[in-house]
């Protein structure tokens, strides 16, 4: 499998008036196509300035950022914008769907800004939103909806266009205990069932339970990088934690040896 | 796979419905075919700006609603300004624009003739001298300006005749004491049937032989509540008026029907000419005691005025359709601070920096656009009013409406300018992080 994301040292240095602020400082790791990776860590320890830079929203100081074998650390403005819109899906903790239209529309919009004609705009909304089990749902607005269901439209938005990435970033952080496991199931599934590589940045471990891989950041590091699920004692031979590990690829072996484990 | 799903330990979950469980629907990637151009037709840009005005009518309303005042004045202020123009210069055309009148002075009947002598291209030439006197009826007297004309008089005037006839120039020698009384004028003196009675003026006793039609006000009086008596009746048997030489009689002023329009300077001048000879006047003009006015001249003097008027108060307008295009800025950087998170959320999917800017910019022109549209509509609708309600018509021009429309459309676009700016430029982290 291949890799769809390759970050190899990057740092980021916030200028606030004459302070200089790192929020990364050297981060390397390696996501391979399919993976279901959660980022972890306390606030301040820089997984939100990874999000915008996984998300291509902000690009790192120093380092190089590979996504789908694009180098994404040179690009302009107008270039980000159209890699956000071919590559990425995005999940936000508070959903983000415009007010006053409908769960249709909402879907439709990214594939809008990137030209599809709408008939396969609707035709993939209408499938993207069945995924996501809100076929029954298509023309209510925002409003009608529950917290859940309207993350749920906002997944079906993030995988209309058939992303190489989902972010995720905090999607249960607004959603009770019991809606935060479904969300968290669908993402699952969709990881799962379409193949999505996805990557959750969030703080509560619950959810990064969910997740096959989890990274965690501290002060602008990444600390640990581990494939819990290994241990669990399902899978008949516990595997041990791997502490500080930098090398994300590792990390994929060890999954992939578990897997093959399974499978036989 | 599904081996995997059920062997894998995290599967705490209810599971998903059946359907995708056993065929779970996918989502090919987009074909290049399908993908397109990979950037947002300019079209769609503007149904996203039709779908976000139309998502909140309200603001769109109230945001417009200096536009739609600024346009609707314009037309408004443009339309009655034309009205206005049409109903002075058709009033004069009435008495005719083809019209010089000889005005003050001590000219005289010989006057008059000596002009018929020149041979000029003249249609008409009609003498009036006239002085307010009391008129007896049986059933009323009325006041009114008696004037005395010669038969020229009904063409000169382009007058019809609703009773009767009017008097003839065997009337005016023989000095017949006949009387044509203005519409208005005979209703007063003896309701409905004035034709064959007799009225009486001075003591003595005339004939009514005619009455007009209703004409109508112009810029001289109406005619309407007037009385015509032949001249010769006015100078002999009614008001005197010699001249000072005691040899003739004088005129209080001359109206000239020039046949051909072109012939007015020209037949004005020769007139003047001959009056400052008769009267031994200079001629450069500087003593002249009399006065020759030419109505079209007068009629553009008066239209250049208006117009004036009109581009004045057109403009004041148009000022306050800049002040609604101000409103449109106010609203619009309001509304960008109001959907930060919109548009982070649209550059977070993917929207270009000029996909956020043209579709503000034209959200912008369609408010324009749209308030235009109204503006004119409303403008039409007072015109009409107008038009209803007074003696003015007010028509609305198509380059009026073109005029304040392009004009609404271009303040829109200028105003939007800044806040579509300042929304393509937000930081889309920063946006979906504001609250």
């Amino acid at each position: 499998m291949m890799n769809m994301i390759e970050v190899t040292n990057i740092s980021k240095v916030y200028q606030m008036g004459t302070l200089e602020v790192p929020a990364l400082r050297g981060v390397s790791f390696t996501i391979r196509q399919g993976e279901f990776v959660a980022i972890m860590g306390p606030s301040g320890s820089g997984k939100s300035t990874l999000m915008n830079v996984l998300g291509c929203l902000d690009t790192p100081t120093s380092g190089t950022y590979l996504l789908d074998g694009i180098s994404v650390g040179e690009l302009s403005d107008g270039n980000l914008a159209s890699i956000r819109s071919l590559k990425l899906g995005f999940v936000f903790q508070q959903y983000h769907l415009l007010p006053r239209q409908t769960a249709l529309f909402n879907v439709q919009l990214p594939l809008l800004y990137r030209g599809v004609a709408g008939r396969i705009r609707e035709q993939r909304s209408r499938t993207a939103l069945t995924i996501v089990g809100m076929a029954d749902r298509m023309s209510h607005l925002p409003n009608e909806l529950s917290g859940g269901q309207q993350q749920r439209v906002a997944i079906a938005r993030a995988l209309v266009g058939s992303p190489s990435v989902i972010l995720a970033d905090e999607p249960t952080g607004a959603l009770d205990t019991h809606t935060s496991e479904e969300i968290m199931a669908l993402l699952q599934r969709l990881n799962r069932e379409q193949g999505l590589t996805v990557v959750l940045v969030t703080h509560n471990p619950e959810a990064a339970a969910y997740a096959a891989r989890i990274l965690t950041m501290r002060d602008g590091l990444l600390v640990s990088d581990e494939t819990p699920n290994q241990q669990l004692p399902s899978i008949g031979h516990p595997v041990p934690m791997v502490q500080d590990r930098q090398d994300g690829q590792d990390g994929a072996r060890w999954r992939e040896m578990a897997q093959g484990g399974t499978n036989q | 796979m599904t081996d995997m799903v059920v062997s894998h330990p995290v599967t705490l979950v209810a599971p998903a419905p059946p359907a995708s469980d056993s065929h779970p629907l996918t989502l090919e990637p987009l074909k290049d075919k399908e993908s397109g151009r990979q950037r947002i037709r300019l079209w769609e840009i503007g149904s996203l700006a039709l779908a976000s005005l139309l998502g909140n009518k309200i603001r769109t309303l109230l945001t417009i609603l200096g536009v739609i005042i600024g346009v609707a004045a314009v037309v408004a202020l443009l339309a009655i300004g034309q009205g206005v123009r049409i109903w002075v210069t058709s009033s004069f055309a009435e008495s005719g624009t083809n019209t010089l009148t000889v005005m003050r002075g001590d000219t005289s009947m010989s006057d008059v003739e000596a002009i018929e002598a020149l041979q000029l291209p003249i249609e008409v030439i009609s003498p009036q001298y006239g002085e307010t006197a009391t008129i007896v009826a049986p059933a009323a007297d009325e006041s009114a300006t008696v004037m005395g004309v010669t038969p020229s008089f009904v063409k000169a005037q382009g007058l019809e005749l609703q009773q009767g006839s009017f008097f003839t120039e065997e009337h005016n020698d023989t000095v017949a004491l006949v009387i044509v009384l203005g519409n208005s004028l005979a209703q007063e003196l003896f309701g409905e049937q004035a034709l064959g009675r007799t009225v009486r003026i001075s003591g003595q006793a005339f004939q009514v032989i005619g009455v007009l039609k209703e004409k109508g006000g112009n810029s001289f009086g109406s005619v309407d509540d007037q009385a015509l008596v032949p001249i010769s009746v006015a100078h002999r048997r009614l008001f005197g008026g010699r001249t000072a030489d005691g040899n003739g009689y004088l005129v209080s002023s001359i109206q000239i029907v020039v046949k051909d329009r072109d012939d007015l300077e020209m037949v004005k001048s020769q007139v003047e000419r001959l009056l400052r000879v008769r009267h031994y006047l200079a001629q450069d003009g500087s003593e002249d005691t009399f006065r020759v006015l030419n109505q079209a001249a007068m009629i553009e003097q008066l239209t250049g005025i208006l117009d004036a008027l009109t581009i004045f108060l057109a403009s004041v307008a148009g000022l306050s359709l800049l002040v609604g295009g101000l409103g449109i800025m106010n609203i619009m950087l309001v509304s960008v601070t109001e959907r930060t998170r919109e548009i982070g959320l649209r550059k977070a999917i993917g929207a270009h920096r000029s996909d956020v800017l043209l579709q503000f910019l034209v959200e912008a022109l369609l408010m324009s656009l749209f308030g235009g549209l109204l503006g004119l509509s409303l403008g039409y609708g007072i015109a009409l009013l107008v038009t209803v309600l007074s003696p003015i018509t007010a028509p609305v021009s198509l380059w009026s409406a073109a005029l304040a429309v392009g004009f609404a459309a271009t303040v829109g676009i200028f105003f939007g300018i800044y806040p579509a700016q300042r929304a393509a430029r937000l930081d889309p982290i920063e946006a979906l992080r504001y609250q």
